[in-house]
């Protein structure tokens, strides 16, 4: 079964027609890269596949259920985790706050257990704790866990971004830019990070991405969309030689 | 033993104030100074989870305050007390230490229920339409106690020292003192508890970043409702305990005058702060008994502190720092589960 | 014909709302600052309408032994009126927005600020002049028009009625059809661009400020001519009252401010006229709490879209 089955999506604000048409169909375990010029819908895809927005036409099947109608957090909790283009993270909350607040879907406790910290209260939150470690190890990000987010470098803070979107623990995560605003060390990093996800745990990636040389060296499949609609789709050597996609991105050379 | 030290000192600072008043070491005016202290530290720390915390602008603590006040005050009456409605009290004064703490928590919870004013239109509105909504909703409830001839309409409500005097005729000591104490112990406690869980900041979340808090799992309206709920409630928990306090409530204490006296403790302590909205909270209260002699110069002068506050240190007393952070040392006196 | 007599008392009332309600708007439209001291600035012209009056007329405030014609009196209150409310509020916004405004300090501090100038109005008052209330004195000969079947209509309230809807179209021009005006919506998107652009952003905010609190003045001056009974706290009911209007109306929205003042004018007479006036605040604020839960801002108001 697939893990991300899209038909039809369609979304529109009022006249303008922000995404025309998508389907996509991701399996579980893949790479997947989502391009286009700017303004070309790919951030409204992702908003709708997040639940941010609800689609004007078509389906978004996770794991073979309907996410229509349910709210962000729902479709978060049903193993789908994000990062934005402009890095959201809780600028007034330490890092490993940060990573703890992202597994409220999973707290297991009620008010109740909270007032009274009852031993379900302080199981739960350890195990809370212990992943939020692990995870930040993991990634490198164990001395800056007592930091605040907004007194980081920017690479740094992408990389608590992604951090805590794992902590989700996803079987989708879509990446909305992750190198946008990084230097050319931090975006090597980011690649060997990305790669590394890919290889430790059991989750699609999914990332919308600018820069050539990440999504070329990531990714094994790439869907380019211009306008909201789908132009072309395939494996990297097939999208560089795509008429179409070059047609979009450096315009019609007939004239 | 060491961790405990905190926790036994302020149980043991309870004792010692009830043991004090008893013997009237402490007269009935700093008694009464004592309990209102512990009242408007509930109403502080209650808002500061809303203002504070969850970074919105309510502007209407009085008003559930307002609610828990009566609510509570009429179980006890009907209790305890002979009254217009029912004539004769239900119950023998043995039973008010059952009915006066069942009595504030069935204030508390509707106090509560009140909330939902509030707490649903937030699930759409933030900022400065949400501030009307709570104002709109302290005025509100004022104006239909205003209009409820059967609890006294303007002139106010009372009859609730019948409680006092019931616990006084089994065992003659300060009960509501004690009673205050606790709830303010006890609120501060809840408070404590729910910010410092992982659920709990799930609302400092909301404060910083709403759609990522969203995005990232956080059932955004189901922790505004906690929020607002739990808020109004303890409100409603410190207007119970303010009425039994006085033994006679009317809609006026409970305005937008009320209101902003909430806000300018949360204010003057700090957003984000429990010890902070706690310490301003006494703060404030002592500064209105010691500014007494000013007479109406007094609110002119407040204000005038707070404008000053705003200008110059406008993240308040502690900022969003508890006293732990500031003085390290104190951890070793306590553990904090 | 009753119904016409509670129209007619529903628009005096409505165009105070709006008249206070327009100073709301004013400010919010452009600072996106709730000014919690508006109500007490209405307040505080309205004193000031009283001790301009009773000097000129020679019967109190500054006994300067003038003796005017209370129509002269009246032609002079007007003006002076206006002009010394808006430097109140204008020397508000100079001592307490403006150093926060340039220390770029978080809005909330600015809300507080606003709400403790209120405070700080309304008691000050009460410390300096005292708790008796000042009777406004008669400035204007009372002439009522009956319209037929049991219908009347003093000059006062044509008045009142025909100055909010005026001041209402004098703005509306302002903001729309002016540079000045265009200069104030362009600081309500981009407070940073605004100067860039070489707008001079402190002269438009100050006119702002004289614009809203001239006209709290007016409502001032006309409300004391209206209801004579002058005490400290007359401008917090009826300021909370008219925020709410403007709120309701859309803030920031001009003709919201005047539709949302006009709605709360026609709601609380039509609540007098079929209940007990006790219940006249009870349902304006529970009519209005309804509008904003099914229209969360406001009749004009547009809804902020979020990108992410």
């Amino acid at each position: 079964m697939s893990l991300l089955e899209i038909n039809g999506l369609t979304r529109r604000f009022g006249g303008l027609i922000a995404v025309n048409d998508f389907n996509i169909d991701l399996g579980e375990h893949e790479l997947v890269a989502l391009i286009g010029p700017n303004g070309a819908g790919k951030t409204t895809v992702f908003n709708l596949i997040s639940g941010f927005y609800q689609p004007s036409e078509g389906s978004i099947k996770l794991k073979g259920k309907d996410t229509k109608g349910l709210r962000p957090h729902q479709v978060t909790a049903l193993g789908v985790a994000r990062t934005f283009q402009g890095i959201r993270l809780w600028g007034e909350m330490h890092v490993l706050d940060n990573i703890r607040i992202a597994q409220h879907y999973r707290l297991g406790y009620s008010l109740l257990d909270c007032f009274l910290r009852t031993k379900n209260y302080v199981h739960r939150e350890k195990a809370i704790d212990a992943i939020a470690w692990e995870l930040l190890e993991a990634m490198d990000l164990k001395d800056v866990a007592y930091e605040l987010p907004r007194n980081l470098p920017y690479g740094v803070q992408r990389r608590v971004e992604i951090a805590r979107a794992m902590s989700v623990k996803p079987s989708l995560l879509l990446l909305d830019e992750p190198a946008a605003g990084l230097n050319s060390s931090d975006v090597e990093g980011l690649i060997k990070l990305v790669r590394w996800i890919y290889d430790n745990f059991p989750v699609t990636i999914w990332m919308i991405e600018h820069q050539m040389k990440v999504v070329m060296s990531l990714c094994t499949r790439i869907k380019v969309i211009d306008f909201g609609t789908t132009i072309a789709d395939g494996s990297p050597d097939e999208i560089q030689k795509n008429h179409a996609v070059i047609k979009a991105y450096l315009g019609d050379d007939t004239i | 033993m060491q961790k405990h030290t905190v926790t036994i000192g302020v149980f043991a600072l309870i004792a010692l104030i009830a043991v004090l008043a008893q013997f009237n070491v402490l007269d009935a005016y700093y008694v009464s100074v004592l309990m209102f202290m512990g009242v408007n530290i509930i109403l502080a720390t209650s808002l500061n989870l809303v203002n504070g915390y969850m970074g919105e602008f309510s502007c209407g603590h009085g008003g559930f305050m307002c609610v828990g006040a009566y609510v509570s005050s009429l179980c006890t009456v009907l209790m305890f007390s002979k009254n217009a409605i029912l004539g004769a009290p239900l119950l023998p004064p043995s039973m008010t230490f059952i009915g006066f703490p069942l009595a504030l928590l069935v204030g508390s919870f509707a106090a509560a229920i009140a909330g939902l004013v509030v707490a649903i239109p937030s699930f759409k509105t933030r900022g400065d339409y949400l501030a009307i909504i709570t104002l709109a909703a302290n005025y509100i409830v004022i104006s239909a106690i205003n209009n409820m001839e059967i609890i006294g309409g303007p002139r106010g409500f009372m009859g609730m020292s019948a409680t006092e005097v019931g616990m006084k005729s089994v065992l003659d000591i300060p009960w509501v003192l004690i009673f205050t104490m606790l709830g303010t112990l006890g609120s501060v406690w809840l408070l404590r508890r729910f910010v410092s869980s992982t659920l709990g900041k799930g609302v400092s979340a909301i404060s910083q970043d709403e759609i990522a808090a969203e995005i990232m799992s956080v059932d955004t309206n189901r922790m505004k409702l906690i929020a607002f709920m739990l808020s109004s409630g303890l409100a409603g928990l410190a207007g119970g305990l303010y009425a039994h306090i006085l033994g006679y409530v009317n809609p006026q204490s409970f305005d937008i005058m009320r209101s902003t006296e909430i806000m300018v403790m949360v204010y003057l302590g700090g957003m984000g702060s429990l010890s902070g909205a706690a310490l301003a909270a006494v703060l404030f209260t002592v500064l209105m008994e010691a500014l007494r002699f000013l007479d109406v110069w007094k609110w002119v002068v407040i204000p005038l502190l707070l404008i000053l506050l705003m200008q110059f240190r406008p993240e308040g007393l502690m900022g969003n720092k508890e006293l732990a952070d500031l003085f390290p040392k104190l951890r070793k006196f306590y553990s904090f589960k | 014909m009753e119904i016409f007599q509670h129209i007619l008392n529903a628009l005096q009332f409505g165009s105070f709302y709006a008249l206070i309600a327009l100073g709301y708007t004013l400010v919010y439209g452009v600072l996106r600052l709730i000014n919690f001291a508006h109500g007490d600035i209405f307040m505080v012209g309205a004193y000031i309408a009283y001790f301009v009056a009773v000097t000129l007329l020679g019967i109190g405030g500054l006994h300067l032994g003038m003796d005017m014609h209370p129509a002269l009196a009246l032609a002079i209150t007007v003006p002076a009126t206006m002009i010394l409310t808006a430097l109140v509020g204008v020397a508000l916004e100079r001592t307490m927005y403006r150093p926060l405004r340039r220390k770029g300090a978080n809005r909330l501090y600015v809300v507080i600020t606003a709400l403790m100038a209120g405070l700080m109005l309304e008691n000050g008052n009460l410390a300096l002049l005292g708790a008796s209330r000042k009777r406004f004195p008669d400035l204007l000969e009372k002439v009522v028009w009956d319209l037929g079947g049991g219908v009347s209509v003093t000059n006062l309230k044509v008045i009142v009625i025909v100055a909010a809807i005026a001041v209402f179209l004098l703005l509306q021009f302002i903001v729309t059809r002016t540079k000045i005006g265009m200069a104030m919506r362009g600081i309500s998107y981009d407070k940073f661009a605004i100067p860039l652009m070489g707008i001079p952003l402190d002269t438009i905010i100050v006119f702002t400020f004289i614009l809203g609190s001239s006209m709290a003045g007016l409502a001032g001056i006309l409300f004391a001519m209206s209801y004579p009974i002058l005490e400290p706290y007359m401008g917090a009911l009826i300021g909370w009252k008219a925020f709410i209007a403007a709120v309701v109306g859309g803030i920031g929205d001009i003709r919201g401010a005047i539709v949302g003042g006009f709605l709360l004018g026609f709601i609380e007479i039509g609540v007098v006229a079929v209940f007990p006036s006790t219940l006249r605040d009870l349902f304006a604020f529970s009519v209005l709490l309804i509008i904003l839960w099914l229209r969360p801002t406001g009749i004009f108001g547009v809804a902020q879209t979020t990108k992410i």
